[in-house]
């Protein structure tokens, strides 16, 4: 083997070179990986399933493929971790919960066919919050993820396995979903990067839903370039999602290769600073901006009053959406099944299954979204929430037609401890309070490392914001970023990790 | 508006088939009536940023309707593989508790 470096530090786009080249086979990136895994999981705690035979199929057959002298792929050999949202054919698929322990899936996800069609090898399943209902990934049934950069502190969610396993060098990508910013909090809390593609730009058929107007299945990596590269293999037009949008998917690769910002207008959101957020959040936010006018964007103060109305509307929609759409959990046809004892009639069974199966996060949202859409209710809780998107898509078309991208911190605070916000909901739910008007909106997001807070040493990430079907926006924005404070930094962030 | 009564998380419990246990009960009527205290500020939203105009709800945010395919027979999963999964199958059919009552 003639690779210079440790496999499990490279990029996914270094490793998809090496495995072309011939300089090493996508065997022994696989073992290397699953070595590391079997190495520092215990501690991390990011994957709920390994599926080492499987991978290591996968790394035989791409190896057998460059052997016949078949043309490989951009990321063809190069290992992933999927968030355990996604339906993978024959292998565990749980999303978090007692519910679906022991699942096994008869078909794949649209996401998880694209990626085997792509080479890309599946090392396992990812931890994350129940049924993706959570900010920290502590409502998970299977334990808690710790953030690789402080064991005692959480890595996000609900994608916390995802962020985890990147930046414990698990994996060199990975797969979340964002429904109010499950893949970009989780990224932000790990100096990891997440991208919240357009509303329909990825397939949710086979991500098992929790709310469907809101979910989003996108890439999670450590670098920009890698995430642009995972990007456009999962995206794109499926007849299998209703939602899906048919058009061409933007070239987000040639956008993060661009690196160049001179005369982009970006928009700083007024409503996403000042009283809330961690000093030294507001800090590196702020250096942020200073560094887009140096590298040649023109800043603007744009404001958007709707936004601070965006985190109750959302804990309005959600849950109603998750009311109905956990509703198929009826302990029928699949899933778990308790009390069926010959005497208990079919409703006695699904409410006895359902108590069982569903832990305390998914059960208060189930009657949190059963309360907002009861008549009565209907219209001061749903209805009115439904009117805040308006005003947010609004607000957002507003500022969309003066600058291209619009900037925020990606979440108010830094990795919080473990069990700090276990039991206040309502704190819990800060986390998202920036990501959820782009997934009111339906538009695209990004989340990328600007550095650690001076007053606790942990990640921060900058959020860019650009308009539906715009993600190449992100990209060419973030690339910039990231090249910039490599330079300056002399090495990417995710170097300053400790070692496990 | 909220104060919710611990009389209407059991009727929410019931209309959510979920079969709570009495500090449960408690404990999310507690909650419950957090959540909804601070969520409630949606309706002020709309009136105050609304300026009295008649605000229209969005439910979605693709403006998409009746998305449609040719009518074109595919293949469905194998039986054998769906029912692998059930809870209890019995002769190639889901087999579930009774759907009726006693009487």
């Amino acid at each position: 083997m003639s690779f210079d470096g440790d496999l499990t530090r490279s990029t996914a786009a270094a490793l998809a070179a090496a495995i072309k080249g011939g300089d090493v086979t996508a065997t022994e990136v696989t073992q290397a990986h699953l070595d590391r895994i079997a190495k520092v999981d215990e501690k991390v705690h990011a994957f709920l399933h390994v599926d080492t035979e499987g991978a290591l199929a996968k790394a035989a057959e791409v190896d057998a493929k460059r052997a016949r002298g078949e043309k490989l792929g951009p990321l063809a050999g190069v290992p992933l971790a999927l968030k355990d949202v996604f339906t993978t054919k024959g292998v565990p698929t749980t999303c978090g919960s007692k519910m679906l322990q022991g699942w096994v899936p008869p078909y794949d996800a649209t996401v998880t066919r694209r990626l085997r069609e792509a080479d890309v090898v599946i090392l396992g399943k990812t931890n994350m919050d129940e049924f993706a209902m959570g900010s920290s990934t502590e409502n998970s049934a299977y334990g808690v993820t710790h953030n690789p950069w402080d064991l005692t502190r959480i890595p996000g969610g609900s994608g916390g396995g995802s962020s985890a396993s990147l930046a414990a060098f698990e994996a060199p990508l990975a797969i979340g979903t964002d429904t109010g910013g499950s893949i970009r909090q989780p990224a932000s809390v790990t100096g990891t990067v997440g991208v919240k593609p357009t509303y329909g730009g990825v397939s949710r058929y086979g991500l098992v839903a929790f709310s469907s107007s809101l979910d989003q299945g996108g890439p999670c990596a450590r670098t920009v370039l890698d995430a642009a590269l995972l990007h456009a293999a999962i995206a794109g037009h499926d007849p299998m999602d209703s939602t899906s949008i048919d058009l061409p998917v933007p070239d987000v690769v040639a956008a993060a290769r661009l690196a160049d910002i001179k005369g982009m207008r970006i928009g700083v959101v007024k409503q996403f600073d000042g009283d809330g957020y961690q000093d030294g959040v507001r800090q590196r936010f702020h250096e942020s901006v200073d560094l887009l006018r140096e590298l040649g964007a023109t800043i603007v103060e744009v404001d958007c009053p709707s936004f601070d109305y965006a985190l109750p509307a959302y804990y309005l929609i959600a849950p109603s959406e998750c009311s109905s759409n956990l509703a198929r959990f009826d302990a029928m046809r699949y899933g778990r099944r308790v009390g069926d004892d010959g005497v208990n009639g079919v409703e006695e069974v699904t409410s006895l299954s359902r108590e069982a199966g569903f832990g305390p996060e998914v059960k208060r949202r189930i009657m949190l979204g059963t309360y907002a859409l009861s008549s009565g209710y209907y219209d001061a809780y749903y209805g009115s929430a439904q009117q805040v998107r308006t005003l947010i898509m609004r607000d957002f078309d507003r500022a969309f037609a003066d600058v291209d991208v619009l900037v925020s911190p990606t979440t108010p605070t830094t990795a919080f401890k473990i069990g700090e916000r276990a039991d206040d909901p309502m704190a819990m739910y800060l986390a998202d309070l920036c990501t959820i008007p782009s997934n009111m909106a339906g538009n695209a997001g990004m989340s990328v490392p600007v550095g650690l807070a001076p007053d606790d040493g942990l990640p921060v990430g900058l959020q860019i914001i650009a308009p539906a079907m715009a993600d190449d926006r992100l990209y060419r924005v973030g690339s910039a970023v990231e090249a910039a404070l490599n330079g300056k930094w002399g090495r990417p962030l995710i170097e300053e990790v400790p070692a496990l | 508006m909220p104060a919710i009564t611990r009389e209407e998380v059991a009727h929410l419990a019931l209309l959510s088939r979920l079969d709570l246990s009495e500090d449960e009960l408690a404990h999310y009527a507690e909650q419950l009536d957090v959540i909804l205290g601070s969520v409630a500020r949606v309706s002020e939203a709309v009136q105050q940023l609304g300026q009295g105009q008649d605000i229209p709800p969005t439910s979605h945010a693709l403006p998409l309707v009746n998305v449609t395919r040719p009518d074109v027979e595919q293949p469905c999963l194998d039986p054998a593989d769906v029912l692998s999964q059930a809870p209890a199958a019995q002769d190639q059919r889901f087999r579930v508790p009774r759907i009726l009552g006693e009487d």
